[in-house]
Formats: C-alpha cells, sequence, structure tokens
C-alpha cells in the first residue's frame, strides 16, 4: 500500500512537476548540460536523455533503474549504472545514491542516539509522572514536556549550540563530523547537542503518551490481580504496567524513527549536520530533481522498513496479535 | 478462642472532589476455618471495597481506613503496607469477576500462576511450572502440560476462571475471596464454577468469601450471609437466619425482587421502590428509610437517628429501628405469606 | 429443514389472546457471518449464528428465548427486526415479508416493531436531553402529535414511572433502572405492536429489575403490546412470558408453553439449565442432584453435525452423531429437537429435572 503511495509520489515529483511548472524537454535537458550550452546542444541533449519520450516511458526507464540498471548515454560514452540505480544529480553529475548512502552513517547516528535519549527519558518521565499524578514532579514534568513540544528545534537548537558550545565550550563542533569507528568519544561529543535537543522535542510526546497510558494501565483488572497476589508495586508497575503501555509508544517509535532517517531536516539544518536532511534541503534549493527523488524514495524505505520491525514487535510484545 | 477472621466496624472512606465517598461504613462479621460467608448487595453497596479493603487493595489517594480487621490473630488495618503484602496471595487470595480483563493478556497463564507461586515460594522456575501444571490440572483444565502455555484469551470464559482460582490456590491461602466468581458466566458453566469451588474449599479447608449480588449463588454456598445496603452492614446471620427468618426490610425486598424457579411463578414481582443510593449523598438517619415501606412505623427516628446493629438472638445482627418482635411479626404475617403462596 | 411447514407452532392455543394469525412468523431463519481470510477475503467458512430456525409470535403474548451466550438469540432479535439480514429462511410480520425488504420500505414498519436494548447507558445519546431523545422517534418518523411533541414525551415519562418534569435532564443524571425507563419511553413513543427486548434487565440490580419487570408487564396490559424477551436468566424468563424456546448453537431445542417448559422440560440441555439454576434456599441444596455438563459451548464456527448437542449430552448415541432430531410436538404446543426426550409422555421417564444419571464431571 506505502509502496503504492511512493510510487505515485515519484511519478509527480520526476514528470508531472517540471510539466506542470511549464519545464519543456529542453528546459530539463539544460539542467544536465550547463547554463553555455547552444540551443542545438541542450536539443540534442534531450533527446539523448530521454526527456522527449513519454512521460509513461520515462518512468519505465527509471523504475527499470532501480531494480536492473540502466545505461546512461551522457555524449561522449555510454555509462552503466548499476541496480538500484536513483539516476543522476542534475548540478554534480553525480549518481544519487552512493551520494545519499555516504551520508546516511551521519544521520543514522544522530538519530537512533537522540531515540535512545528520548525513549528513556520520556517512557520513564510519563511512568513517574502517572505513578504520582498531580504531584509536583507531575506538574513540572508535564509543563516541561508541554514547552518541549511546543518549543521548534531550530530555537532550542541554536540557544543551546549558543549556550553549550559558544560561551561554555562544553561540547565539539556539531558540524565536524568523525566515525565512531574512527573516535567515538568525539563522535558523542559532537553529536550530544542533536541528540538532547532533539530527544527534548520527542522526549515529550512519549513522556505524554506514556503517563496516559500508564494512568489507563493502572486501573485495570489484571493491575489488581497482580497486587492481590503479593507482587511487589515495583514489579506491578513495570512487569504488568509498563508492558501493556509500550504497545502505542512502539507504534510512534516507529514511525518516529523512520521519519527521522528519511531526514531530519530541520535538525541539521541547524546543527549544519552533513546527513539526508541537511543533502534533501540542497537539493530542494538547487531544483535537482534526481536528488530530490532519490531522498523521496530512500525516506519512504525507511518508513516502510520501520512499520514493518513495528509489526513484528507488535506480535512480540503482544500475543493476541499474532493469532489475527 | 477468636475467630480465623473478625472484621469490627470497618470504614473505608475516599475524600474526592464531590465529597467524602463513605464506601464502606460500618461492617461487621466474622468467619471461620472451613466456612463460607456470602456478601450480598446491590452495586454501590460496598460489597467489593470491603474484600478489597481486607486485602489492602483499597488504594486510591488517601483513602481512610478505620476498625479492625483480625485474620488468624493478626490486626491488619494497623499493619504496614509491606507486611499485609507478604500476607496476599500467600494466607489470603482473590478471585475476581472478569477473568478475562482480571489476567494479564500478555502473560501465558502458566506465567501468572509460576509468578504468584514464585513471590511466596523460593523455588526454581521449573519447579513452579510443574506446580502450576499441577493445579490447573487441579481445578479441572484437561491437558493441563500443554494449557499452561496458552494465552488467557485462548481460553474459554469457565477455562479462564478455572486458571484464576488456580492461581489464587497456588499458595494454599487459608482465605479466599471470590468477588462475583460466576457473574460473567453462563449457567451451566456457573455451576461448574461453583461446585468446584465447594470441592476446593473442601479439600483445602480454607475460609471462603463469596461476593455477588445473586441470592441464588449465596444460597448455595454459604453458611453464613451478610447483606450491605449504603456501605453498610445492614443485616448479618446464618443463611437460615437470612433466607428463612430475615428481620431487615431490605432484606425482604430482595426476596421478593427476585423471580424464582424453585416456586410458583407469582403474578407480579414485589420490587423495592426507587434506587440504591449514591455513596456521596447516602440519606441521613437510616440510609433504606426513603425506599422502606415501614419507615412510619418509627416516626422521625428514621430520618434522623442511624439504626445500631444489634444482636437479635444466636449471632443474628439487624440494623433496624424496629423492635426485633415487631420484625417477626411483620415477617410472618405480611411478607412470608405473600412471597411463598403458589 | 427439519420443520414441517404446514404446522404453526402452536396448534393448541391455551391463551385466549393467542389466536388468529400471528403477528410475526419466522421459517427457516438463518444468518451466517462469512468468515474470510488472507489477502483476497477468500470466504474459508462461516459462522452459523442462526441456522434454520421457526416460531410463530401472536398478538397479545410474550415469547421468551432462552440460551447461553453463543446461541444466537441476540441475532434472532436483530433478524426479526431487520436490523441484520437474513441470509436464508423468511420473516413475515402482520403477513407481510419484510426477509429483504429495502431500509427504505421498512422505515414505515420500524415504528410498529421496537427494540429494548440490554445497556441502558450505552443505548442513550449522553448529549442529548431525555425530551430529546423521547422524542427523536416523532421526528424521525414524521408523526403528528395532537399537543406537541412535548407533551407527548412528557405523557411517556410519567407512563412509565418516570417525572416528567425532568424532560430537560440529560440521562447521566438517572441511574439505571431510570435509564432503562427512558429506553422504555422512547421505544414506545409510536406504539408499536411487537416489542423485542434484548436483555432488558440484565444490567439492572436485583430490586431494579424486578421494577423493570412489573413495568413491561403493566405496559403490555395497558397497551396490548405483544413482547419477545431474549434473556440468559432462566428465572426471569420464567416469570415474563408466556411460551418460551431453548436455543443452542443457532437453533431452537426446545419450545413450549411456559408451564410445560419449566414442568416438564424435554430437551436435556433444557432440563441441564434448569438443573444448573442456583436456588435460594440454602435447606434444599444438600438433596438437590445437579446435571453437571462437561466444558462449554462448541464453537458456532465449526458445530458438531446433527444433534448439535450431542457432545455435551449425557444420554447422546450413534444416532445423535448422525441424524439430526426434527424439532416435533411431543404434547399439546411442546416441541422438543431430540432422539431421546425426558419426560415425553408415554416414557417412564420420571419428571423434574436433574434427577436421572447426572453426568459426573
Amino acid at each position: 500500500m506505502l509502496l503504492f503511495v511512493v510510487s505515485i509520489a515519484t511519478f509527480a515529483i520526476f514528470f508531472l512537476v517540471p510539466r506542470l511548472a511549464g519545464m519543456s524537454a529542453d528546459d530539463l535537458a539544460s539542467r544536465y548540460v550547463g547554463k553555455a550550452a547552444n540551443a542545438q546542444v541542450i536539443h540534442d541533449t534531450a533527446i539523448r536523455l530521454g526527456f522527449n519520450d513519454p512521460v509513461i516511458v520515462q518512468y519505465g526507464r527509471f523504475v527499470k533503474g532501480i531494480f536492473v540498471g540502466v545505461d546512461r548515454n551522457y555524449g561522449p560514452g555510454v555509462e552503466h549504472c548499476p541496480a538500484p540505480c536513483l539516476g543522476y544529480s542534475y548540478v554534480s553529475q553525480n549518481p544519487v545514491l552512493p551520494d545519499i548512502l555516504n551520508r546516511l552513517p551521519i544521520t543514522l547516528s544522530m538519530a537512533l542516539g537522540a531515540a535512545v535519549v528520548w525513549v528513556i527519558f520520556g517512557v520513564a518521565t510519563g511512568v513517574v509522572s502517572a505513578l504520582r499524578r498531580g504531584s509536583f514532579f507531575d506538574r513540572l514534568s508535564m509543563g516541561i514536556a508541554l514547552a518541549g513540544v511546543s518549543l521548534p528545534i531550530f530555537f532550542t537548537g541554536i540557544v543551546s549550540l549558543a549556550i553549550f558550545r559558544d560561551q561554555l565550550g562544553l561540547v565539539g563542533d556539531v558540524a565536524d563530523w568523525v566515525p565512531f569507528s574512527e573516535d567515538p568519544l568525539t563522535w558523542a561529543n559532537n553529536l550530544i547537542l542533536p541528540w538532547v535537543t532533539l530527544a527534548f522535542l520527542y522526549a515529550a510526546g512519549y513522556a505524554r503518551l506514556t503517563r496516559a497510558g500508564m494512568l489507563e494501565t493502572m486501573s485495570e483488572d489484571y493491575i489488581r490481580t497482580a497486587r492481590a497476589k503479593g507482587l511487589a508495586e515495583r514489579a506491578v508497575v513495570l512487569k504488568h504496567g509498563l508492558r501493556a503501555t509500550l504497545t502505542p509508544v512502539l507504534t510512534m517509535f516507529g514511525l518516529d524513527l523512520g521519519l527521522l532517517l528519511g531526514g531530519a531536516v530541520l535538525t541539521e539544518s541547524t546543527f549544519s549536520l552533513p546527513g539526508i536532511g541537511k543533502y534533501a534541503v540542497d537539493a530542494i534549493s538547487n531544483n535537482d530533481l534526481p536528488q530530490v527523488m532519490g531522498v523521496t524514495l530512500i525516506a519512504a524505505a525507511f518508513i516502510i522498513l520501520a512499520n514493518l520491525i513495528v509489526d513484528m514487535l507488535y506480535a512480540v510484545v503482544d500475543p493476541r496479535v499474532r493469532l489475527a | 478462642m477468636s475467630p480465623f477472621l473478625d472484621v469490627k466496624d470497618l470504614k473505608i472512606h475516599f475524600p474526592t472532589d464531590d465529597g467524602l465517598v463513605k464506601s464502606v461504613d460500618g461492617v461487621t462479621f466474622s468467619l471461620e476455618r472451613g466456612k463460607t460467608l456470602g456478601i450480598v448487595g446491590e452495586s454501590g453497596s460496598g460489597k467489593s471495597v470491603t474484600s478489597l479493603g481486607i486485602l489492602g487493595l483499597h488504594k486510591g489517594r488517601g483513602a481512610n481506613i478505620s476498625g479492625e480487621i483480625w485474620l488468624d490473630g493478626e490486626e491488619l488495618v494497623g499493619a504496614s503496607q509491606e507486611h499485609v503484602r507478604g500476607l496476599r496471595g500467600k494466607k489470603m487470595a482473590m478471585i475476581f469477576q472478569d477473568p478475562l480483563s482480571a489476567m494479564h493478556p500478555f502473560y501465558t497463564v502458566g506465567d501468572q500462576i509460576i509468578e504468584a507461586y514464585r513471590i511466596h515460594n523460593k523455588v526454581s522456575k521449573a519447579v513452579a511450572k510443574k506446580h502450576a501444571i499441577d493445579m490447573l490440572g487441579r481445578v479441572g483444565i484437561p491437558e493441563p502440560g500443554r494449557r499452561v502455555d496458552s494465552y488467557p484469551h485462548e481460553f474459554s470464559g469457565g477455562m479462564r476462571q478455572r486458571a484464576m482460582i488456580a492461581m489464587a490456590l497456588s499458595c494454599d491461602p487459608e482465605l479466599l475471596i471470590a468477588d462475583e466468581p460466576t457473574t460473567a458466566l453462563d449457567v451451566t458453566v456457573q455451576a461448574q464454577i461453583l461446585d468446584l469451588m465447594r470441592d476446593l474449599q473442601r479439600e483445602f479447608d480454607s475460609a471462603l468469601i463469596i461476593i455477588t449480588h445473586d441470592l441464588g449463588v449465596v444460597a448455595e454456598l454459604s453458611d453464613d450471609i451478610l447483606v450491605m445496603y449504603g456501605g453498610k452492614c445492614i443485616e448479618f446471620g446464618s443463611a437460615d437466619d437470612i433466607f428463612y427468618r430475615p428481620e431487615h426490610p431490605y432484606t425482604w425486598g430482595l426476596l421478593g425482587s427476585m423471580p424464582r424457579l424453585d416456586r410458583e411463578p407469582t403474578e407480579r414481582l414485589l420490587p423495592i421502590k426507587g434506587s440504591p443510593p449514591s455513596l456521596i449523598n447516602v440519606p441521613p438517619g437510616c440510609a433504606f428509610h426513603p425506599r422502606c415501606p415501614y419507615a412510619e412505623r418509627t416516626g422521625d427516628k428514621a430520618r434522623t437517628e442511624a439504626p445500631a446493629l444489634a444482636e437479635t438472638e444466636g449471632g443474628h445482627l439487624v440494623r433496624c429501628h424496629m423492635a426485633p418482635a415487631e420484625r417477626r411479626a411483620l415477617w410472618e404475617n405480611e411478607i412470608k405469606p405473600v412471597l411463598e403462596t403458589p | 429443514m427439519t420443520e414441517p411447514q404446514t404446522q404453526p407452532a402452536t396448534q393448541t392455543a391455551t391463551r385466549t389472546a393467542r389466536q388468529g394469525e400471528p403477528l410475526l412468523s419466522v421459517r427457516d431463519m438463518e444468518k451466517h457471518f462469512p468468515v474470510t481470510q488472507g489477502l483476497f477475503k477468500r470466504q474459508v467458512g462461516a459462522v452459523k449464528a442462526v441456522d434454520g430456525i421457526s416460531f410463530d409470535v401472536y398478538k397479545g403474548e410474550t415469547l421468551g428465548l432462552v440460551g447461553e451466550s453463543g446461541c444466537g438469540k441476540s441475532t434472532t432479535g436483530r433478524l426479526v427486526t431487520r436490523l441484520l439480514e437474513p441470509t436464508g429462511g423468511q420473516v413475515m410480520f402482520e403477513g407481510r415479508d419484510i426477509t429483504h425488504m429495502s431500509q427504505g420500505r421498512l422505515r414505515p414498519l420500524r415504528r410498529d416493531m421496537q427494540m429494548i436494548f440490554q445497556d441502558p447507558y450505552s443505548s442513550l445519546n449522553p448529549r442529548h436531553t431525555v425530551g430529546a431523545i423521547v422524542g427523536a422517534p416523532f421526528r424521525i418518523q414524521g408523526v403528528q402529535t395532537d399537543n406537541g411533541v412535548k407533551k407527548a414525551v412528557q405523557d411517556l415519562l410519567e407512563l412509565v414511572g418516570l417525572n416528567p418534569e425532568h424532560y430537560n435532564r440529560y440521562p447521566h443524571e438517572f441511574s439505571g433502572g431510570q435509564r432503562q425507563r427512558i429506553g422504555i419511553a422512547r421505544t414506545l413513543a409510536l406504539k408499536p405492536k411487537l416489542i423485542i427486548a434484548d436483555e432488558p434487565v440484565s444490567a439492572l440490580d436485583v430490586s431494579i429489575q424486578a421494577q423493570v419487570v412489573n413495568l413491561l408487564e403493566d405496559l403490555q396490559n395497558e397497551l396490548d403490546l405483544t413482547y419477545v424477551v431474549i434473556a440468559h436468566d432462566l428465572s426471569v424468563v420464567r416469570h415474563i412470558s408466556d411460551r418460551v424456546a431453548v436455543m443452542y448453537l443457532g437453533k431452537i431445542v426446545e419450545i413450549a408453553d411456559r408451564k410445560s417448559l419449566y414442568a416438564t422440560p424435554m430437551h436435556p440441555y433444557t432440563n441441564a439449565l434448569l438443573s444448573a439454576v442456583p436456588v435460594p434456599d440454602p435447606r434444599g441444596r444438600a438433596g438437590r442432584e445437579r446435571i453437571r455438563l462437561t466444558g462449554d459451548v462448541p464453537s458456532p464456527l465449526n458445530p458438531p453435525p446433527a444433534c448439535r448437542f450431542h457432545t455435551r449430552c449425557w444420554k447422546a448415541q450413534e444416532i445423535c452423531k448422525k441424524v439430526e432430531p426434527p424439532l416435533a410436538e411431543l404434547a399439546g404446543g411442546h416441541r422438543v429437537a431430540c432422539h431421546f426426550p425426558e419426560n415425553a409422555p408415554g416414557s417412564p421417564d420420571t419428571p423434574a429435572a436433574g434427577k436421572d444419571e447426572p453426568v459426573t464431571a
């Protein structure tokens, strides 16, 4: 189902958008050959790259590229773009996919690290708030949570950068990306700000969700049963209460993580992290359609993957799902 | 020699935004090992909260509990929460109404019994599992070795209630409280479960409290019966006292409200007028007076003065302003003939 | 089907009310819910919720429909009021075939045929006043009332024993019993001829149950109503019904006058049901021998073949697994679907439930 939506979307971006925007085949081709080229060269390029073919044929070629790879006639010779081929950038002429894959570790580091932080803090805050409903802690944490949800990342991000990096010098320059395999400490030090600011935004939602879920779960009959067995309150909360609350949290987590991996546009821009989100922003500002489409496809793939994993985890968490 | 379970003037009040909810407001009874007490009442009569109070499960923010609960020579109202927790599941256990919602949907039936057993017995998982299979077999679940790994939703209603009973009995409790144990079940399955509870009680020689709105279920199992109304115990006596010599007008009303299969059908049922009181707004004086057909007989007292729970004879307690002789005359001359005419 | 259709279900009318054409007549009614599987919704089976039942309801009488969960009694109620469409058989109301009638054509008939539900709370819209709820049928059906809707509603409230001045209150301000009265008032608004009551009192407290049962009886006498009462409580059904049908797994296994069904139950299942009811008589409990049925009701997805009760029946023989017993009339107005009925006239069986061969669990 999602696959179908993605195909429609890519189709729209690549082939309908330029036409709706009034761009002719030659206009498209001119983006490949540069500004200096004369009309004849542009026209030849358009023919060579197949921009004059019917839309459906072009789309077929694009899909073929993804599954089996295509040959591209770039003028002086023919270049083979192996599957999965997402086409070539208008601007850099580089194939799109390797570019995106190179940036993946950055986005992955940022998203997963933030996810760990927000799940731990969000769920823990939610549980404690639910258990002490109406207490000072509950009201304080829910107030902070509200702030977390309402403050945009470019605000918290810039403020935290100004304080922790510029004023206090506690953290490294975020934009300096160091792979984990080279220097884990610097890696973490450079990423800690994006993690925390991103987690602040997300943890708030998780805290509220967990709190609401726990409040509901703790009034369930089976919680009373667990207490009637003489189970210690701690075990009642963690083993019986939290377990049942995690299902909706898991759903939200899958979607959030999928979305983030597809490009945390605002976060990466705020911290100048050269990840997939930044790539997407650059692609859009350059009107680089193959890049835009590549990012779209990759983002969609992450969401589908995340959903798939969530569905499988569901069956692990809730035995009732296994039958259905 | 004090009784095994002795509850004296138990009160459990919950402060809420709308006022003080007096869920339990003066309950007194006692129960011996091997005996069964039936607690009867309508919704909001406080019967369930009474049982939760005994187990120390009345939780909720700022519940005020007062009175005394003596279990086997130990006072529980003043005992520490941790101490009462240690008794729960081991010395006293509980069976709940709806076994589907009362069992955790994510854990197997076996896991839940194993957990209950291992809280109070330091044994390995394997030993506990053997015990769980043994318990499932004893409550009449076929193929217990296989069913131990099933989830609650894979059981039928009757099987779930059996599993619930197995869980409650896993630590061999001396006091078992069953809160509406058969209300969610079909009548043929209810009969099976009642039989099972009777057999198991004999086998374990435990004290049993059965809480229900169904006078038939109470009559099947109980030695003694406690009738509750508006959070108060309004009548307590042997099963014979309650069914053949009831003295409280509310008990008469319950008996008259109930169509019976063992008698010729009457033309009309004899309901109690009005509805049960809300626990926030219990009528002053005798809580039952707005619905009582005999309230006039005691004049203003019914509205102004709360009647005390007083013994009429041989452990039969009644909370009513009318004199015992007057009540008995009413029962013999007015109520009984109407209830029992063919 | 097994039932001879030429014979009306009640030849020997014992009540004066029961005469002439039946108000509601059901023949071989079926409702199979398809069970599908996989991406293409391939049908892999059917839940036979109601599987060929026939009965008549005569003007002014009350037919009780009893059975355990999953027996199809509630589905039957929804089928005869056409909230569901039967997948087979025929439903006649006042001589008209309504089995597959479109909702549009059914609409005028809805005035004559109303339903009372179990849960008095969830069947009332919490955002509407009592006046709006009880008056809704007038507006929906476009009925003109003599002195305006408000007066009509207040009359109805009074009829069911509620204070007419509570017209502007909301459902949550009423107790459970009062809410059920509101539901009944709404049902009565359009002066129906037939009322299907699905577990009308099972959600209520004992003392309130009796009030509502009495109310239903008073209304029947006053307004000449006909009831089909669906319930699992055998005592309530006995109290309120003139005739009683016992259902098991989508079939009627026994149907008879109240008196003869409860005094001389013939189907083993009816006997088991009656003997399972706890009796509020502590002195009698020692001497009472109970028929213990083993196990639960089988799934209606895969009901046992032939006689559906044979898996739990202590009298079952080979024939019960092979031949479905017809619903045959063994005594005046007493029909039973069993190869080896109890209490049958001419058989040596002693009456009274539960005396013969209790099955040990």
